[in-house]
């Protein structure tokens, strides 16, 4: 009788309830259905922390009239009786892509890369799009809607996933029975952004992740401008983002270091972003809980990997290995920095794949009422929709689920999935449970059958005896249907029964081997056992490799601290006119050198014997490219609004590795893909430490220009830029530099100015704040920006790479720039033919200050050999050679009066070396910052074994999951992107 | 610092001198000369202090401690160092000037199996860039074609001559092969993702390399109607005249390069690269697999290998007992002229420097099948060596002062000291 009357309910519900009053209807009469349905004896999660015993739901016209404990139920009521069950609000997903076709790339044409927009009447960037709208492109996908539906899944958010500026979204009740009209609940629910272009314009600019984030500031502050009414022509993508003002701001991130970029642009025009994050913010966690961001995140666990293969484990980094161990934690953390956070089936294959994630959460310990916030009352409030989403309280959408038991729990069967008062079915809640076990008589013979699982998806386990026999198992509309098969034999018997409505017991026909058509009869004798796998899980506990700092290889289980050290008795390399002192102590104390002398005392600090061995300043790399996730914005010919800053990578193993060949400080320069490149970041190599960490407090202002063939784009396909003569960089040059005057001309004026952060750098260089480090080669262009600069009353810094300076060293003497060059390279392209070894120490004689630089990850850590070329090539001596990698490039960086030298009173940034530092024999034994040691020759010893054991750990773990039936995938490798002047990134 | 006064000398001599595009080749050694007092290091681990050394006619004709007779022309080298010409194998140099000048670029042919393609007829002895490998102590090389699956065949050349025939040393020695991988990088550029991952078509690629072995072998063994010119360049690897000098990384890819080549019958089998040799030296000893090692000077593969990994993996395979020598086949060929660097880096691996010194000496010569005349310094052998200030493994202490190919003696002058020395004038108002 129970099913008569949900027949009647949809049956009435889908003729009446939500025709509009004003519209005309020929294909009958208006008629009005003002009954309610309610749904008794239920445990009610009205919220997920409100949950009642015994309660009643009570709905009409698809929304909660009512629920609680004591609910009157009115006359003209169909009551449901849900006695045993569970009632959970529906989930809410708030970032996919549903029912909205994925653009298409744009094919490419012609030989060179597009540079100008391709619209009119929009934003100069076309990857910039608020004005679109998903609205537009919004066809509801019933199929999709049913698997989101299975997952638990009322409400979904969408858009269209594409580009910086991706305009707004769609909020779509995920309701098959009713139009648009009625299940479209918001056609501007959210404005969503992200830092990747779009796929559908070819517009070169942003090339890069900074570009990206240069460009959305930029964006902020067009808007601002053309807001003010400053600007006489029309931006409907402006127009777009002003009028969208107001609506929840959601960035795709992707990452824990793209969250804290987001949140950095959010902070800064108080953009409130609600951030999609990447699923790994547990590693990071501090610095997520302090963006005191909203979050969604993703459930994107990744599979184990196949390792089987020895050949192939190889490939996978301890990085990936402890990810896949790791990653389920990542709800359990956020949520126990109590981070307010959605869940988002974003970047699973199905929402199917929900459950088992989930699953992988709660055993990692995530707590399930956060869970149910986050899949319910947080994403509705994130949307801005509380009063309509996510909880059961009265006049909210009737949108709710009803489950056999926890919803989060393997077992459970969900019965139904209610939206907007609109039942969809999931499993037939009439069937019963026919869970237990059984003794089953056929053909003579008397096997056990074991039903077990969720009792709406029933699993079957048949022996004969102590002989098992795989089984399948299907059950639906009452109706079971059962095969196994005797593998020895080779012998599949099938049956079908319906099950019936009383007693614990049934029987049909079986068909026998041998064609032959006979009866059964199953009496049940018991309880279901728990299936093995079952007993499996229960037994294996989670255990998870700790995170490091950070969290790769050679990372420090805890973060290395500073100490107060004496070195004792070393040979002392001062960079200083005290020049190499013998049998000298250095005493390290409070992160800085305290004392440089003979037979001081410890006076606390531990001693390190220094017997036969150099103490040195830390290496200083004045070009590095190192540390970064992006070198080059090759988009327009001036970069110089991005800034390596934005994109500094302190997980990068090369920094490990340059501490491990005395590298202490770097530059790390913006490519030289264009005239005026982009800003610096100047790094102290703290690993361990986060990127904010590994930028110098108060660091100098530095900016990369280049010239020569990079700029011209002479070694690859592109035409259309400009420059492509030297002749052009000049005027380049030229241009944007009378442009910044009479930008800083104007805003110091006080009049109203259109704030623009690319010519913010560039006045910053007139004004002698930010400094230039250019990368060059031949004469005649190293002459030419030196005039320009005179012209415009400042100073070039520094000549990067300069191999042709010694043709104008005494020229570059005057102007008083410096030279940070290669010892020895050459002959790679065809303007560096003149480049000779003895360029060092040539510019060394006439008086410019020059260091010996890598734009090499591997040469880096060596820089103190490739100093010792000078004394081979041009007859240095030993002393001048050590400063061109110590001293030398602290003056460059301005930053001779912290680091570069042993003097008292500076920073304690030094390397004890095993030997001669300028010898190809010499090896770095501890690498100090800050009187914290980051490297330790001993302590890499064990890093070694430590990564070896734990591998192996990790390795049985995955050979584990899959015998245990876990999914895997082949074993992969990352490709690290090594960054030089050229790559284009 | 008296080293680097007698390089002020030499500028000081030299400065003003008409300057040529490049160094005119010696002429044939005339007469007997004889380096004295200096410590000669032999190039098969053994040194000679205070030394004699007597070459005429282009060969050593004694060598010795200081009892050892001199003749001829005698140079006083007490107190500095001599060695062995040092050989650079497996590079492109001479066949590529400038690297981004796609006109002076002759190292790769178009073709995946082309052992027929000869790098000597294409050797620029006349290039900037191998002439600056002479200052180094780097005198001999293997002219090596690039790309394909068989990239080509190579000559070793010595490094002062007018032409390709004149700078032969060894002509056609080896054919070189690149070993597909078992992995393959994910082509971002076609909208795969970035990393490694299986490389579906391993065994497909495999079974073209044996293919081509077979049909070689039969074409070779007579009765061909029709000439294949790539079928005839192999001939030489399995009569042992020419060796296969194949490049791989990864240990399975050894194996297999190892089982499938001598399995079809190839004499000699030489690898190139092999940075995952150490994990599989038993193997590579049993089948008697010399292996010549990437340069020192560079990174780990891996992200979680030993930061020095590449720095001390040459000194773990002699460990184990194999053959070694160094090459940096990778890299921009005006690199190699930092070979003796590359051995140097072992030293601080704890490897001794004569032991350092043969893998890019003795045990070199010995792999490439030309130790009967180079790689050593020992009578009957060719006089090809040189004189350093100091350490030649040392940076600051390779200074050459004097070089003989042949016992012809080189000029050490170069296109870049030629620049020195010009702007040097400039400065001091020369």
């Amino acid at each position: 009788m129970k099913k008569l009357a949900l027949v009647v309910v949809v049956f009435f519900s889908f003729s009446f309830a939500f025709a509009q009053d004003y519209f005309p209807k020929n294909d009958g009469v208006k008629e009005k259905n003002t009954n309610y349905t309610a749904f008794t004896n239920a445990k009610i999660y009205i919220t997920p922390t409100q949950i009642v015993e015994n309660g009643t739901l009570l709905i009409r016209d698809g929304k909660v009239v009512a629920s609680g404990k004591s609910v009157t139920i009115p006359k003209n009521t169909i009551v449901i009786d849900l006695e045993g069950k569970h009632i959970y609000p529906s989930f809410i997903d708030p970032y996919t892509g549903f029912g909205v076709e994925k653009p298409k790339r744009a094919q490419g044409q012609g030989r060179s890369p597009q540079y100008e927009a391709s619209r009119k009447g929009f934003y100069w960037n076309d990857h910039i799009m608020p004005e679109n709208k998903a609205i537009a492109k919004f066809e509801y996908d019933k199929k999709k809607a049913s698997d989101f539906r299975k997952a638990g899944f009322g409400v979904v958010n969408t858009h269209i996933m594409d580009g910086i500026a991706r305009g707004t979204g769609v909020l779509v009740a995920l309701n098959d029975e009713d139009d648009a009209a009625t299940r479209i609940l918001d056609d501007a629910s959210a404005q969503f952004f992200s830092f990747s272009k779009s796929v559908t314009s070819r517009q070169s600019y942003p090339s890069s992740l900074m570009g990206s984030m240069a460009l959305l500031r930029q964006l902020h502050w067009d808007l601002d401008w053309y807001a003010k009414g400053n600007t006489n022509t029309k931006d409907r993508s402006l127009d777009a983002l002003l009028a969208n003002k107001g609506l929840p701001a959601i960035i795709e991130a992707g990452n824990k270091s793209n969250d804290l970029r987001a949140d950095k642009i959010s902070d800064q025009f108080n953009l409130n972003y609600i951030i999609v994050g990447g699923g790994d913010e547990y590693e990071l966690i501090d610095e997520i809980k302090a963006t005191n961001a909203q979050y969604i995140i993703p459930l994107n666990f990744p599979d184990a990997y196949d390792v089987s293969d020895p050949f192939a484990a190889k490939y996978i980094s301890l990085e990936d290995m402890r990810n896949w161990n790791q990653a389920p934690v990542n709800p359990k953390a956020l949520s126990d920095k109590g981070v307010t956070f959605a869940l988002t089936t974003h970047e699973l294959k199905s929402p199917s794949e929900l459950q088992g994630k989930m699953k992988k959460a709660f055993e990692y310990g995530f707590d399930k009422t956060q869970a149910l916030k986050a899949l319910t009352t947080i994403p509705a409030q994130l949307l801005g929709k509380s009063d309509k989403l996510g909880s059961l309280q009265p006049g909210r959408y009737a949108n709710f689920l009803i489950t056999s038991g926890d919803v989060f729990d393997g077992e459970t069967t969900m019965y139904e999935n209610w939206v907007q008062g609109r039942k969809h079915v999931i499993t037939d809640m009439g069937q019963k449970d026919i869970r237990g076990k059984y003794s089953l008589n056929a053909g003579g013979k008397t096997y056990e059958l074991n039903i077990s699982g969720a009792a709406g998806k029933p699993k079957a386990e048949v022996k004969l005896g102590e002989t098992k026999f795989p089984a399948k198992l299907e059950y639906s509309d009452n109706w079971v249907v059962l095969s196994f098969k005797d593998e020895e034999k080779g012998e599949s018997f099938r049956s079908t029964a319906i099950i019936p409505n009383t007693g614990n017991n049934f029987s049909g026909k079986m068909v026998l081997p041998t064609g032959l058509e006979t009866s059964f009869t199953a009496v049940r004798t018991g309880d279901a056992e728990a299936s093995e796998k079952k007993h499996k899980e229960k037994e294996s506990t989670v255990e998870m490799v700790p995170v490091t700092f950070p969290n790769v290889g050679y990372g420090f289980k805890s973060k290395p601290q500073p100490q107060n050290i004496l070195f004792k008795n070393a040979t002392v390399w001062t960079s200083e006119t005290a020049g190499v002192l013998p049998n000298t102590d250095v005493l390290v104390k409070n992160g800085k050198i305290s004392k440089v002398g003979k037979n001081l005392s410890a006076a606390g600090a531990t001693v390190v014997d220094a017997t036969g061995k150099h103490l040195t300043a830390g290496i200083i790399d004045e070009h590095s490219h190192i540390a970064a996730l992006s070198i080059n914005e090759s988009g327009h010919n001036s970069s110089a609004e991005v800034s390596i800053e934005d994109v500094v990578d302190p997980e990068d193993i090369d920094i490990y590795r340059n501490l491990a060949g005395g590298v202490t400080s770097i530059q790390v320069l913006h490519g030289s893909a264009n005239p005026i490149g982009g800003r610096s970041a100047i790094l102290k190599l703290k690993w361990g430490e986060n990127a904010e960490n590994l930028i110098y407090d108060n660091s100098p202002k530095f900016i990369k220009f280049a010239l020569g063939e990079n700029v011209k784009q002479s070694n690859w396909q592109s035409f259309s830029r400009f420059p492509q003569t030297r002749m052009g960089v000049e005027q380049l040059y030229v241009n944007y530099f009378n442009r910044a005057k009479e930008y800083d001309a104007k805003k110091k004026s006080g009049q109203p100015f259109r704030y623009d952060e690319e010519m913010e750098v560039l006045a910053e260089i007139l004004n002698g704040e930010r400094f230039i480090s250019c990368h060059s080669y031949v004469q005649s262009e190293i002459n030419m920006l030196m005039k320009v600069a005179e012209k415009f009353n400042f100073r070039v810094n520094t000549f990067t790479h300069i191999l042709e300076g010694y043709k104008v060293a005494d020229k570059m003497a005057d102007h008083g720039v410096g030279g940070s060059t290669f010892s020895d390279w050459w002959a790679y392209k065809y303007e560096v033919n003149d480049a000779i070894p003895y360029n060092a120490s040539i510019m060394a004689s006439q008086g410019v200050t020059v260091a010996i630089n890598s734009d090499d990850g591997e040469m880096s850590r060596r820089l103190n050999q490739e100093a010792a070329k000078s004394v081979k090539y041009g007859g240095m001596s030993e002393e001048e050679a050590w400063k061109m990698v110590t001293i030398n490039p602290a003056k460059l960086l301005h930053l001779d009066d912290r680091t570069g030298s042993i003097k008292e009173g500076k920073d304690a940034d030094l390397v004890l070396w095993s030997d001669h530092p300028l010898s190809v024999y010499a090896k770095a034994e501890k690498t100090m910052i800050d009187g914290t040691v980051y490297f330790d020759i001993e302590k890499d010893k064990a890093q070694r074994q430590a990564i070896q054991a734990e591998r192996a750990k990790l390795i049985n773990m995955m050979l584990a999951e899959k015998n245990g039936g876990g999914k895997t995938q082949a074993p992969r490798g990352k490709e690290k992107i090594r960054f030089e002047c050229e790559t284009i990134n | 610092m008296k080293a680097i006064k007698q390089i002020l000398i030499v500028i000081a001599v030299s400065v003003g001198l008409q300057s040529y595009a490049q160094q005119t080749p010696a002429p044939a050694q005339s007469g007997a000369i004889t380096i004295k007092g200096a410590t000669a290091h032999i190039g098969n681990g053994t040194v000679i202090d205070n030394s004699v050394i007597v070459f005429e006619n282009g060969s050593i004709t004694a060598i010795g401690g200081s009892d050892t007779a001199s003749k001829g022309r005698v140079i006083d080298a007490t107190g500095k160092h001599v060695y062995p010409g040092f050989i650079a194998p497996a590079k492109s140099l001479g066949l590529i000037e400038v690297n981004q000048v796609r006109a002076s670029n002759d190292e790769d042919e178009i073709g995946e199996f082309i052992p027929n393609v000869r790098s000597l007829i294409a050797y620029n002895a006349e290039s900037k860039v191998v002439e600056s490998m002479r200052p180094n102590g780097v005198l001999i090389g293997q002219a090596t074609p690039q790309g394909g699956r068989i990239s080509g065949t190579s000559s070793i050349v010595q490094f002062d001559a007018w032409n390709w025939e004149d700078a032969a040393v060894k002509v056609d020695d080896g054919v070189h092969m690149n070993w597909p991988g078992s992995y393959s990088r994910g082509r971002w550029w076609l909208g795969e993702s970035r990393g490694w991952k299986p490389n579906k078509d391993y065994s497909k690629d495999l079974e073209e390399i044996k293919q081509y072995l077979r049909n070689s072998k039969a074409y070779n063994a007579a009765g061909n109607t029709s000439k294949n010119e790539g079928f005839e360049a192999m001939k030489g690897l399995f009569d042992g005249s020419k060796k296969l000098y194949i490049y791989t990384q990864g240990e399975k890819e050894m194996i297999d390069a190892v089982t499938l080549t001598k399995g079809e019958g190839v004499k000699d089998v030489v690898i190139v690269g092999g940075y995952e040799a150490y994990k599989i030296i038993p193997f590579l000893k049993q089948h008697n697999i010399p292996v010549l090692v990437r340069q020192t000077h560079s990174l780990p593969m891996r992200a979680d290998d030993d930061y020095d990994l590449p720095y001390k993996l040459p000194k773990i395979l002699v460990d184990g007992g194999l053959l070694v020598g160094l090459q940096n086949a990778s890299m921009s060929n005006f690199q190699t002229r930092n070979l003796p660097f590359y051995a140097g880096q072992l030293v601080g691996q704890g490897m001794d420097k004569e032991t350092a010194l043969k893998l890019i000496s003795g045990n070199t010569a010995k792999i490439l099948g030309i130790d009967n005349k180079y790689g050593t310094l020992e009578v009957g052998k060719s006089a090809t060596l040189f004189i350093s200030e100091g350490d030649a493994l040392d940076m600051r202490t390779n200074i050459v002062s004097h070089a003989f190919i042949d016992g012809r003696e080189l000029s050490l002058e170069t296109h870049q000291t030629e620049l020195w020395k010009r702007y040097m004038g400039k400065y001091s108002g020369k």
